[in-house]
């Protein structure tokens, strides 16, 4: 094997060491690993076998096979960050309905407060 | 007449108490709500010094939220008639009467106080005035109607406009979208001639080049909202 390919072997292994680690101690979602580990599978594969990388290269026309993988990492990126601006927004907007809801809950309390200083202080004037 | 006066503020420790002053002299009979909008400074004991209802949002969620969350009490509390007034000062509660008249009457679901339907004396600076007159101009094109100022949050909501907003408002110069929102939803659109005040203390949260950035951004909003359903 050459550098490359060990490098490439090493790199895919651990990405995939480090996603199983994070997952078992809950601090990535399983949702937001299969991008991961499916990305590091097919450089698991790739860099077990120099031949498959050339072959998939000639056939889509690439003249430097390395060139295919590092159009797949731009696209994987591509596609991975348009998930997230989806999955920002979202929170963006779930964030706004929690904040909303605190401070309606504030004036609730505000006015129940009132409520009860004013039938205390009835209380006190009625005389007990 | 039911009526609730929303005033979103953000920093204005200084303009609240003169805000809440001028509210009381024009429309006493009416309830006030602060929306605080998660403020840095001391605007929410200003609004506890006066007395006033108060809704503080533990974080700045812009303008559109902190509108949208009065709209979202005066519809679960029953309010027949929503005014939205600025923090800030610019606006005069004198000219409420006029603009919820209409309401009351039931000829109009929205009213807006303009600025620019009579020569009030309202001095802008110049990309200000450049960003109003082109979104009044794309807005009279989409609404049919004739609007002359479509930024302006001097504004007064009859209870079918209340439910529409308290359900969905948008985000980041949300005037201008609401209209669109409330021609969409068939609600009938009035503009009424005011005059504001200049603002007198603190900062506008707003730049020139935020100024565009929005611009962009709604007329994108717009265009989009008006190719859906």
């Amino acid at each position: 094997m050459g550098f490359l390919e060990i490098v490439a072997f090493c790199a895919s292994t651990a990405i995939i060491t480090a996603v199983i680690f994070l997952i078992r101690s809950g601090r990535l979602h399983e949702r937001y690993a299969l991008p991961w580990l499916l990305s590091s599978a097919v450089l698991l594969t790739l860099s077990l076998g120099r031949g498959l990388l050339d072959g998939l290269a000639r056939s889509v026309g690439i003249y430097y096979p390395p060139s295919l993988l590092f159009l797949g990492g731009f696209v994987f990126l591509l596609l991975l960050l348009l998930h997230f601006s989806v999955v920002i927004s979202d929170l963006k907007r779930r964030n706004r309905r929690l904040t909303q809801e605190l401070g309606l809950l504030g004036v609730e309390l505000q006015k129940l407060r009132k409520t009860v200083e004013s039938g205390k202080s009835e209380a006190d004037r009625a005389g007990q | 007449m039911k009526t609730l006066i929303i005033v979103p503020a953000y920093n204005e420790e200084q303009n609240l108490p003169g805000v809440i002053q001028d509210l009381r002299t024009h429309m006493p009979e009416a309830e006030i709500l602060i929306v605080n909008d998660g403020s840095s400074d001391n605007t929410e004991e200003a609004a506890i010094k006066e007395g006033a209802l108060l809704c503080s949002l533990p974080l700045n969620t812009g303008i559109g939220s902190a509108v949208q969350t009065g709209y979202i009490y005066a519809a679960r509390n029953g309010f027949e008639c929503a005014v939205q007034f600025d923090g800030d000062g610019q606006h005069m509660a004198a000219h409420i009467a006029a603009l919820t008249g209409p309401i009351k009457d039931g000829l109009a679901d929205l009213t807006v106080g303009s600025r620019f339907m009579e020569n009030s004396g309202y001095r802008a600076p110049l990309t200000r005035k450049v960003g109003i007159g082109i979104f009044a101009a794309f807005l009279s094109l989409i609404c049919q109607q004739r609007l002359t100022d479509t930024t302006s949050g001097f504004r007064a909501l009859g209870k079918r406009a209340i439910l529409t907003f308290a359900r969905h408002y948008p985000d980041d110069y949300p005037e201008v979208e609401a209209l669109v929102m409330a021609k969409k939803k068939g609600l009938v659109i009035r503009e009424l001639p005011v005059s504001m005040r200049q603002r007198s203390a603190g900062r506008s949260s707003i730049t020139p080049l935020l100024s565009a950035y929005y611009m962009i951004k709604v007329m994108l909003a717009i265009i989009i909202r008006l190719s859906k359903r």
